[in-house]
């Protein structure tokens, strides 16, 4: 319905129980890495491919250059005019679609399985022939436009959340918008496009993931056929990426605006993620966001709604699902006559005392949660080829998620307390208000 | 209890039924590829039903069936759920108060009590009540000038005067406010009811244990009750266009017209119309000619509603002001157009083979083909409706679909809701 959408999910895919899903994995002579998860139970299969680019590799001054790509791939090739894939995908009953994220960008169909050879003969062409008129640059940029206008220009939430991530990130990329910001997608044209995708669209720089009712030999002997014919470029695209500073300084950043009626409180904090973690750091934080902040057995919720009715709602979230170091979030919104700086202060009260939070049945409740997740995700083709291709886009392995639930049940308590002492800390933080009132 | 399964034969699911020894009859998916059991329901009567002056009592109903229940406060069956990673959820519609039910199959009988506690026994605490009256007012107030929430409110205030269907399920601030503990216990009391239920189970669960557990669960609920009677009602307003101020660079746009009811022996007809025109495809005619040669709008598409007591046809996008009314043109002489015209030979062919094609994909999680199923109930449209629709699809012919655009399109008029700030309107 949306094609080309942006996923910018706060906690990232749950992975895998171990033993879980039978995952076959295979290189191709080009470098293209191929996984397949069978699940043989509908006749559907999901075929997606992930490249190892997102918009965190946006060239400085073309934020949105690799979302714009995403959208300008579905404008045709050598081979194939403009939407002849769609109309093909359409005509057999598939579905399709695109994202882009921070570190990654994927496309993907859902199709009867004996059409997946032709999916994958489709994707393959575009990998290596994209070719488009530039008549269609234009119009497909204004669609871009109107996608940042409805996401974010007429949203003062979504304004806020721009502006926390800007503050947090001060120099590195991910302070900037995966759309892009509005003045620089303005400017952006077929060269940019071209250049970036030149730069970053081969085999050995992408991964194809395939779930559902098939056989791995298979797929691998159509894989062959079809991204085989591929060139490699020489060796995978460098990301260059400014490491984060060590923080030193609280901020704070408003938006008030007079259609908001309904105030609310964020803060996030600069955390490690899965890939820049040391030890079981990440998996503490994980295990940290769902017993303080995940639904209404949070620490966080019983605090500030249960016990003193100081917010209507509260929780929080880890992305630990990135490349360079991530963000934990909290937010709360407050009650009538409470405003976010008074609900700040108590979110501060709590939030220093995380011990009070760490009791035994907390941690394995939280624990259960988070198991029977990757247990519950096992019933979906398309959550097991998201979970599996974000975490190979971002250099994790398919045993790293396989042995997921057990690296998060070998958490302990003073694992907990030591994640929380070390990143929750002020210096570390962004502190947003969304305030009702005119643009100070 | 009695158990029939329906041949496979071009059928995305195995579907089989049962009647339990206290009557209850269920659809259900047996698979033991993964070890849980999802369960799905709906009471026919939702914020349809609620009382004069407080639309929201329905939802709120709905969220408070799982905060405290038979001996345990909120907190305390919270604690149950999370414990055991029961996922239970209630959400009310127009016409029906429905329920899930995830569990791996290890907790089944702690996750089959909670529900039952919660559908029978719901404490209605008074501290709960005010924290989700209080919750709901925020989601109000969050929401208040969201353009698409502003616009969408406003088309079925316009579209629906004077009738349940035009007021939000999720009510107002003033409603709600006014909605007392008494209100829901007397919804409750209303709302639930054996003759009126539709459940459907997958997973891996066998047909006994599924019967034992749904006497359980089920087995206390009233045979029937009393819902009031909603009228049937026709789209008002066809011609009309509304704007509503909204200080924002980008206008949030409704339009609708008349629709046809699941029902009605040309749903299929138009169900299909409505893919050749606004459909979830990048092929649809308004995709194409609003979105890829013009560049209007980022999404842009219609679809068939089908209430019980009404039907209608409506779309959606969203455009810079500048260029509202240029996207109101070019949809409108596309849907007259397609009323005129009707679709070419091909693009009814592409329609037919996409949807059949694709029906399969909506049963590939246990979670989905439950959902399906209880819809198909709800609908009454048989159990033997998974493997009969694709044929019926299939069968559409260009006669059909004329007759469906004349009783739906017809001469193109719209109700359209605009919310922003439009340039240059007609």
């Amino acid at each position: 319905m949306h094609p080309a959408g942006l996923r910018t999910d706060s906690a990232g895919l749950r992975r895998s129980e171990s033993g879980g899903p039978n995952v076959t994995s295979q290189t191709l002579d080009n470098g293209l890495e191929v996984l397949v998860i069978p699940d043989r139970r509908v006749p559907v299969v999901t075929h997606m491919v992930w490249y190892r680019n997102g918009s965190a590799d946006d060239p400085l001054g073309q934020s949105g250059i690799a979302h714009f790509l995403e959208h300008l791939m579905f404008k045709g090739t050598e081979r194939n005019p403009a939407g002849e894939f769609s109309k093909v995908v359409s005509a057999l009953g598939g579905q399709e679609n695109a994202f882009t994220s921070y570190d990654y960008t994927a496309y993907f169909q859902r199709v009867a399985p004996q059409h997946l050879g032709r999916m994958m003969d489709f994707e393959a062409d575009r990998m290596a022939g994209l070719n488009f008129d530039a008549s269609v640059v234009a119009p497909e940029r204004d669609v871009v436009l109107e996608e940042r206008r409805m996401r974010v220009e007429t949203d003062p939430p979504a304004q806020l959340s721009e502006a926390m991530a800007a503050a947090l990130f001060v120099h590195h990329p991910y302070g900037i918008p995966i759309i892009g910001w509005m003045h620089e997608i303005e400017t952006l044209n077929r060269a940019n496009a071209f250049d970036y995708y030149r730069r970053f669209y081969a085999p050995d720089n992408a991964i194809l993931v395939v779930s559902g009712d098939v056989e791995a030999s298979e797929v691998i002997r159509l894989a062959e056929t079809t991204y085989g014919r591929n060139a490699p470029h020489s060796g995978a695209a460098e990301r260059v990426r400014p490491r984060e500073p060590d923080p030193r300084a609280a901020r704070h950043v408003s938006i008030a605006d007079p259609k908001v009626e309904q105030p609310t409180l964020q803060r996030l904090y600069l955390v490690p993620s899965v890939c820049t973690a040391s030890g079981n750091e990440s998996h503490a934080l994980e295990l940290l966001a769902e017993i303080l902040g995940s639904g209404p057995t949070s620490h966080l919720y019983r605090k500030l709604v249960l016990e003193t009715g100081r917010a209507v709602n509260a929780g929080a979230w880890y992305m630990a699902s990135a490349l360079d170091d991530s963000r934990m979030a909290f937010y709360a919104v407050p009650a009538q006559g409470v405003t976010p700086a008074e609900l700040e202060a108590d979110l501060d009260r709590v939030l220093a005392d995380v011990s009070g939070a760490l009791d035994a049945d907390s941690i394995e409740r939280a624990k259960t949660r988070l198991i029977a997740e990757t247990v519950y995700s096992l019933d979906s083709q398309s959550s097991l080829a998201r979970i599996y291709g974000s975490a190979r886009a971002i250099g994790q392995s398919v045993e790293d998620v396989r042995t997921w639930p057990d690296a998060v049940r070998a958490v302990t308590r003073d694992d907990l307390a030591t994640v929380a002492a070390q990143y929750l800390v002020r210096r570390r933080s962004v502190t947003g208000y969304l305030l009702s009132g005119e643009p100070s | 209890m009695s158990e029939t399964i329906t041949e496979p034969a071009n059928s995305p699911a195995n579907v089989g039924s049962l009647i339990t020894p206290e009557g209850i009859e269920a659809w259900r998916v047996e698979s033991e590829f993964v070890p849980l059991v999802a369960l799905s329901f709906t009471f026919e009567g939702g914020a349809a039903q609620d009382p004069p002056g407080k639309a929201g009592a329905a939802q709120m109903l709905a969220r408070l069936l799982d905060e405290g229940a038979g001996p345990y406060r909120s907190d305390a069956f919270q604690e149950r759920l999370a414990q055991h990673a029961i996922e239970l959820s209630f959400t009310a519609g127009p016409d029906a108060l429905g329920g899930s039910l995830k569990t791996l199959t290890t907790h089944a009988d702690d996750a089959f009590e909670l529900l039952r506690l919660a559908l029978i026994e719901p404490r209605f605490d008074m501290d709960s009540v005010e924290r989700v009256r209080a919750q709901t007012l925020a989601g109000l107030r969050y929401q208040a000038n969201d353009a698409g929430t502003v616009a969408s409110r406003r088309f079925f205030a316009e579209a629906y005067p004077g009738h349940p269907y035009g007021q939000p399920v999720s009510g107002t601030v003033e409603s709600v406010a006014r909605v007392t503990r008494d209100d829901l216990v007397e919804l409750h009391g209303r709302l639930l009811s054996r003759a009126r239920l539709k459940v459907a189970a997958v997973g891996a669960i066998g047909a006994d244990e599924l019967s034992r557990r749904l006497d359980h669960v089920f087995g206390a609920v009233p045979e029937t009750s009393r819902l009031e009677r909603v009228p049937d009602v026709a789209l008002q307003g066809r011609g009309r266009q509304v704007v509503v101020d909204l200080d924002v660079p980008q206008s949030v746009i409704r339009f609708g017209t008349a629709g046809l009811s699941w029902r009605d022996p040309d749903f299929i007809p138009a169900y299909v119309l409505n893919h050749v025109l606004g459909g979830g495809a990048f092929t649809s005619r308004l995709f194409q000619e609003v979105r890829e040669v013009r560049g209007l709008a980022y999404g842009v598409g219609t679809s068939v509603v089908s209430y019980r007591h009404a039907a209608m046809t409506w779309g959606y996008t969203a455009t810079k002001n500048e260029r509202v009314a240029e996207c109101l043109e070019v949809i409108g002489s596309e849907i007259a157009r397609l009323s005129r015209e009707g679709p070419t030979d091909d693009e009814l062919a592409k329609a037919r083979d996409y949807l059949t094609g694709s029906y399969a994909l909506g049963f590939d999680t246990s979670t989905k083909i439950a959902h399906q199923l209880v819809q198909i109930a709800f609908e009454g449209l048989g159990i033997d409706y998974i493997r009969r629709r694709n044929e019926l699809v299939a069968a559409v012919s260009q006669d059909d679909i004329r007759r469906a655009a004349a009783r739906t399109l017809g001469d193109a008029a719209l109700l359209v809701v605009i919310a922003g700030r439009p340039e240059n309107l007609g």
